[in-house]
């Protein structure tokens, strides 16, 4: 056959022709990182000694590469990467704005702070089953989310990260495990196939799955095609993978089956992912359809972070009780979204960093204290407080963290979502929120003092101080969060601001749209 | 499903498979089959060679793990996407070299490696799950 | 023939959801099955259904566009049909696994995550 370069067409109709910068290809790095280094741990599976290892040099190597990928578009604005030199929207764009760098920078440390937690806590038979291979090709599918542009590759991520969650989740093979697992996969099958049927009908009324193009064609659509029900649709997708109120009892099924390391994975990561596209689908491409829906949105976001709050009061169990504050802190997020204003939307976004990092370090706190306690019941004290006091002490930090107290990172995007509600007039919303914060303080609390502060009764105290805490691996992750929920609480001016950006480009899209079609574009 | 019809018939309809299976692999440019359906009949292949005579034969003719293969399939993969990093090129454009074999100039492209790696990721992962499960309802 | 396979995919769908309100795991396994397969019925059909051309446009005078299938949503199936059989392989060594390991495959029977019976936490310290 003949070289493409012969055929008498005109190349540059259907291909770029610009040459692509070294410096671009920051957007596609952090996935092929995570497929490639899954991969060659997964060939290398035996080798158990060298996995946790090279996993943290490669988790490190994806925070640099993250952290340059968000430097590269806080400097130069959105960009935008199109798979094999076909101009959009046939080929398959990666687009990343402020929103989806900073969440990809945000969950690399966060899967870096697993990776070193997992040293310990995955026993050899579970580095054999092969954790951290899935753990990179999870953090593929995340990542992946958050970069694409193209609503299409956007499921495929999501089934990417849903099958390797799988592979972690029954990582041992206890009967709970299965248990789990088995309501978490059919449920969450459901939620993706609704996501499938939405995009089909999206494609058959736009004929493109480009959401920058989408975003073009939608605003003449609006009174022709049945844009609503696609929508609804969505949020009913997306509101089941983010465990929104009527849809979320996947969630409290299957989070405190795992070892605790994926729990914490998966409470920082998989349920935000849902957030995201939700944001994404919502806020950027159907303004004017969730306007619509706001009622809707606003009812399912006060009543999930109410029954979150509320499951978590009647939790004896630890790991359990922190699945419920998930579903709560996922209310809060759906409350900005119900909003839709610039304040509220920026506070979701502030939320969702710091749901991420929070979430994580208290399964990992947890599964310390689980450690030294001999168990995950809050029914037995474990005077922790006496034979542990650098972990009470971060777990304290943490738990007033999520309860949204000052001076830590929950207390100014409640703030933000507060006055966000007060400012457009739904005093209920902002009722909801204050009454969730008073709710979860109230669970917080009773935790620390059962769990940590509370004295044995027999003098047998003897064997919880025995229970080593290894500085490095044990220590360092769950420190290296909890530092960073206290500068989001300390010094928020920064994160306020690149939130605000954030919101800003997701209500005004215009610069989404011109990154993918430059100058206009190709009709 | 031990009769001996099958399991003398089994090695000789495995091998035919698969040798099919790389014909479909090589034939998938331009022509109906491709990466997908190729690793999927051989690891139909395999399937059959497990119920006929037993997983662990099996394991011990594939010799490397099944999961292992997929590793190898998915790194593949990657790679033939990363070398356009050196044309300044876009993420996964297909590149084409030509090579001359028996003077007949064979075109070789990243594209091909690409669906190389595909055929191994499916091969490996539906063998696992294949031979995992026949495993289980032997004991 | 479009009508006829509308119909096609609302019989699907509806068997599909009769079997995952079942019970048993493996009904919910079937129901998945068919529900993948109502979903790429239900795309493949949005794409155009006619047999008449290869849908490659020719050089010269166009406007032959609307007696071929579009392509795109056949692709997307492909792609669909990759993941959900790879999902139903998965869910079918987990029901598996689920049968064997909890000797059961009824879901109201399944309580080894969440245990019946549970107290309420300590109320005083």
């Amino acid at each position: 056959m003949a070289s493409p370069d012969t055929y008498p067409v005109d190349l540059s109709a259907a291909m770029i022709t610009v040459p692509v910068h070294l410096a671009d290809w920051l957007v596609v790095a952090p996935v092929a990182l995570c497929i490639a280094a899954g991969a060659i741990l997964m060939m290398l599976r035996k080798t158990t000694w060298m996995q946790a290892g090279a996993s943290v040099v490669g988790l490190s190597l994806l925070v640099v590469v993250c952290g340059a990928l968000l430097a590269h578009v806080l400097i130069n604005g959105t960009v935008t990467m199109t798979m094999g030199r076909w101009l959009p929207p046939f080929g398959i764009s990666f687009t990343v704005d402020i929103l989806g760098a900073s969440l990809t920078f945000v969950a690399s440390i966060i899967a870096l702070a697993a990776g070193i937690f997992g040293a310990d806590d995955v026993d050899n038979s579970g580095r054999r089953y092969g954790f951290y291979p899935f753990l990179f090709l999870m953090m593929a599918g995340v990542i992946g989310a958050f970069l694409t542009g193209d609503i299409f590759n956007l499921y495929v991520w999501f089934e990417v990260l849903l099958i390797s969650s799988f592979g972690l989740l029954i990582l041992g093979s206890e009967p709970r495990q299965i248990d789990g697992a088995t309501k978490y996969a059919f449920l969450n099958l459901v939620a993706t196939t609704l996501f499938l049927i939405a995009t089909g009908y999206l494609y058959g009324v736009f004929g493109t799955l480009n959401m920058a193009d989408i975003m073009r064609k939608a605003p003449e659509m609006s009174e022709t095609a049945p844009l609503l029900t696609l929508t609804a649709i969505y949020f009913m997708a997306f509101g089941m993978k983010a465990a929104a109120f009527p849809v979320n009892f996947w969630l409290p099924a299957s989070y405190h089956t795992p070892r605790i390391v994926v729990s914490a994975l998966f409470a920082g990561l998989l349920t935000k992912v849902g957030v995201y596209a939700l944001l994404r689908v919502l806020i950027m491409l159907f303004p004017a359809e969730r306007d619509m829906l706001g009622l809707v949105i606003a009812i399912v976001a006060a009543l999930t972070m109410v029954f979150g709050a509320l499951g978590a009061l009647a939790q004896t169990d630890y790991r359990r009780l922190l699945g419920y504050l998930v579903i709560s802190g996922i209310g809060v997020m759906l409350a900005g979204i119900a909003l839709a204003s610039m304040a509220g939307l920026s506070g979701t976004i502030f939320y969702a960093v710091h749901s991420m990092i929070v979430m994580t370090a208290l399964y990992l706190v947890c599964g310390l204290t689980a450690r030294i306690a001999g168990g995950f019941s809050l029914a037995e004290p474990a005077d922790i407080y006496r034979s542990h006091l650098p972990l009470a002490a971060l777990a304290l930090m943490l738990l007033f963290a999520v309860s949204g107290l000052p001076p830590f990172s929950g207390f100014w995007p409640k703030a933000v979502l507060v006055k966000a509600s007060l400012d457009v007039g739904e005093w209920w919303m902002a009722a909801a929120i204050l009454l969730t914060g008073f709710l979860t303080t109230i669970a917080a609390g009773r935790v620390w003092i059962l769990v940590y502060w509370r004295a044995r009764q027999e003098a047998d105290d003897g064997d919880a101080s025995l229970v080593r805490l290894k500085p490095m691996v044990d220590y360092l992750p769950v420190a290296l969060l909890t530092g960073l929920a206290v500068l989001l609480g300390v010094y928020p001016e920064p994160f306020l601001e690149m939130s605000q950006t954030a919101a800003s480009q997701l209500i005004h899209p215009a610069a989404y749209i011109d990154s993918v079609f430059p100058a206009g574009g190709a009709e | 499903m031990n009769t001996l019809i099958f399991r003398t018939i089994a090695p000789y309809l495995t091998s035919l498979m698969v040798l099919f299976s790389i014909f479909v692999l090589l034939r998938g440019h331009n022509e109906p089959g491709g990466g997908f359906i190729g690793g999927l009949i051989a690891a139909s292949a395999f399937a059959i060679y497990g119920i006929a005579c037993g997983v662990s034969p099996v394991r011990r003719a594939i010799y490397f793990h099944p999961l292992g293969i997929a590793g190898f399939g998915l790194v593949l993969a990657t790679l033939s996407g990363m070398l356009s990093v050196f044309f300044h090129v876009p993420f996964m454009t297909g590149l084409w070299g030509y090579v001359p074999i028996f003077e007949e100039n064979v075109p070789v492209s990243t594209v091909l490696f690409f669906d190389i790696g595909v055929y191994f990721v499916v091969v490996g992962a539906i063998t696992s799950v294949a031979l995992a499960l026949e495993e289980r309802s032997r004991d | 023939m479009e009508i006829l396979m509308a119909l096609l995919v609302g019989v699907f769908f509806s068997v599909a959801v009769y079997l995952f309100l079942s019970r048993h795991i493996i009904r919910m396994l079937l129901g998945a099955a068919v529900l993948g397969n109502a979903v790429n019925l239900l795309i493949f059909t949005s794409g155009r259904l006619t047999p008449e051309a290869p849908p490659i446009i020719a050089t010269g005078p166009a406007g032959t566009a609307e007696i071929m299938a579009n392509p795109l949503p056949q692709a997307l199936i492909l792609t669909a049909i990759v993941i959900s059989f790879s999902f139903f392989a998965f869910l079918l060594v987990l029901t598996y696994r689920a049968y064997q390991e909890l000797e059961t495959d009824d879901t109201d029977e399944m309580r080894f995550a969440e245990p019946r019976g549970q107290t309420l936490p300590p109320l005083e310290y």
